[in-house]
């Protein structure tokens, strides 16, 4: 095959290519942060309850197991929006966030000692500042290596919808290869993978800024 | 009415397109795409297992270069399987090679990992064992790390395999055959056809269930492959854990 390497696309779209980077940032992100406001408190009902952790983590891993393009086409059919409506790859989205951080969040909060819990008990918590303040704070650090795990992910996982017209940097990909475009489409490659690299170092920065005492304890122990 | 918008009467067609017998024959029927499907996995998986058992194992085994596995896995999950596998068929030819090349370095990181992580985490006091019955290095990891290690390499195929099963859905849209097929022929067919949304829908339907069937198939093999050394009583606590799905978290999803 013929390949073009037209590098003066690349000058001439700019305004295209960072519109296309909004819309991926739009359509991947929000559904990641409805999805971890969820998973809290599904994780912690499954953390308390074994008759829901019974149910909510093998739906889990079934909706996870789902492949994209599948759920994405399905998405019209199940709630009713139109083929080309960004709810189509945010719905998906946001499940598989769901399904990835409700183990994450169960499994942290299980793992929180009982004399923790206890002492905080003791020393007059409440149970929902108990949660906030003591039991939360310690699962932290799992939680955010779950994010890091579903941010990146739905950075490449959008790309999929522009197989059916949806897809910000995605659509760019399509684009180019239709038009024999490499240019086009290395350009979007190399976007969503920065992108992705720079959003996990970020969540990695927040996470152990946010979690001083983690680093404290290393220090101690070395 | 659209016949895109929902309600009733999509779920309907869908149904009535996916029972339809016309659709369950011929060359472009829902089996031959199924086999198809199966097709390109299976040899997706079976030459990236080719290529990262032995190489997961080794690592595990000397423990040597091990920064390959975090960093490859890491960066290969950023990575946007639709770009790699379109990029690759436009820089060569429409066929069955760049698929398959691209789809193999989808599938490599899990099994690396795992295989890795299962020749890791063998008991040390095993192969210590071994190695006080006068077992060398390689007879070690022959008979004692990579038999302990099976029901992770097992498990990280089996991640690998659901991975491939869900980007080889892809393969249609650069004109090759699977199930991915119906999505793409459905979208084209645009709006208002019959072989429009109620084709994509029942395509999904199908390769839904296959991904969910192939998953249950092969979390039977996997159970069924631990030895019967690591089943008994003293061990079984053990075992457990091994046995544990791997959480989503080491996997990752690209597609």
């Amino acid at each position: 095959m013929n390949v073009d390497w037209p590098w003066p696309w690349l000058p001439r779209n700019v305004d295209k290519i960072a519109e296309a980077t909004g819309e991926h940032l739009y359509l991947a992100l929000l559904p990641v942060l409805f999805g971890l406001i969820v998973s809290i408190p599904l994780g912690w009902a499954a953390s308390r309850w074994p008759a829901v952790r019974l149910v909510l983590v093998p739906l889990a891993g079934v909706l996870y197991t789902i492949p994209s393009l599948a759920l994405i086409t399905l998405v019209p059919l199940l709630i009713g929006t139109k083929i080309i409506d960004p709810l189509n790859v945010q719905v998906p989205l946001a499940i598989y966030t769901v399904a990835l951080l409700v183990r994450s969040v169960t499994d942290a909060l299980l793992a929180v000692p009982g004399e923790v819990t206890a002492a905080a008990t003791a020393v007059g918590f409440r149970p929902t500042k108990r949660f906030l303040s003591v039991e939360l704070p310690l699962a932290i650090p799992v939680i955010v290596a779950g994010l890091r795990v579903a941010v990146v992910s739905a950075m490449s996982l959008t790309s999929v919808g522009a197989l059916i017209g949806i897809g910000g940097l995605g659509e760019l990909i399509t684009e180019g290869f239709k038009r024999n475009n490499a240019v086009e489409m290395v350009v979007a490659i190399a976007l969503i993978l920065l992108i992705a690299l720079v959003l996990d170092a970020l969540l990695l920065t927040v996470g152990k800024l946010i979690t001083p005492w983690t680093r404290a304890r290393q220090g101690a122990n070395r | 009415m659209d016949p895109r918008t929902a309600g009733g009467e999509p779920v309907n067609s869908a149904l009535d397109w996916l029972f339809n017998p016309d659709h369950w024959s011929g060359p472009t029927g829902i089996p031959t795409r199924i086999l198809e499907h199966l097709g390109y996995t299976a040899l997706t998986v079976v030459i990236a297992a080719a290529i990262a058992v032995p190489i997961g194992a080794i690592i595990g085994h000397t423990g040597r270069g091990t920064f390959l596995i975090a960093g490859l896995s890491n960066g290969l999950r950023a990575l946007p399987e639709l770009g790699l596998l379109t990029l690759l068929v436009l820089l060569t030819y429409v066929g069955l090679l760049p698929v398959v090349i691209s789809l193999v370095i989808l599938a490599l990181p899990p099994i690396l990992a795992g295989t890795y992580a299962g020749v890791r985490n063998v008991d040390r006091a095993v192969v210590d064992a071994a190695q006080g019955m006068g077992m060398r290095g390689s007879t070690v990891l022959w008979k004692v790390e990579l038999p302990n290690a099976l029901p992770l390499i097992l498990g990280g195929i089996r991640s690998a395999t659901l991975q491939v099963i869900a980007t080889a859905t892809i393969a249609a849209y650069v004109a090759l055959g699977g199930l991915g097929r119906f999505v793409i022929d459905g979208n084209n067919a645009g709006a208002g056809s019959p072989d429009g949304y109620p084709q994509m829908a029942a395509g999904a339907i199908v390769i839904a269930v296959l991904a969910l069937v192939v998953e249950g198939v092969l979390e039977v093999v996997q159970r069924l492959a631990v030895s019967p050394g690591l089943r008994n009583a003293a061990t079984r606590k053990r075992t457990s854990r091994i046995w544990r799905k791997p959480t989503p978290e080491l996997v990752g999803k690209s597609t």
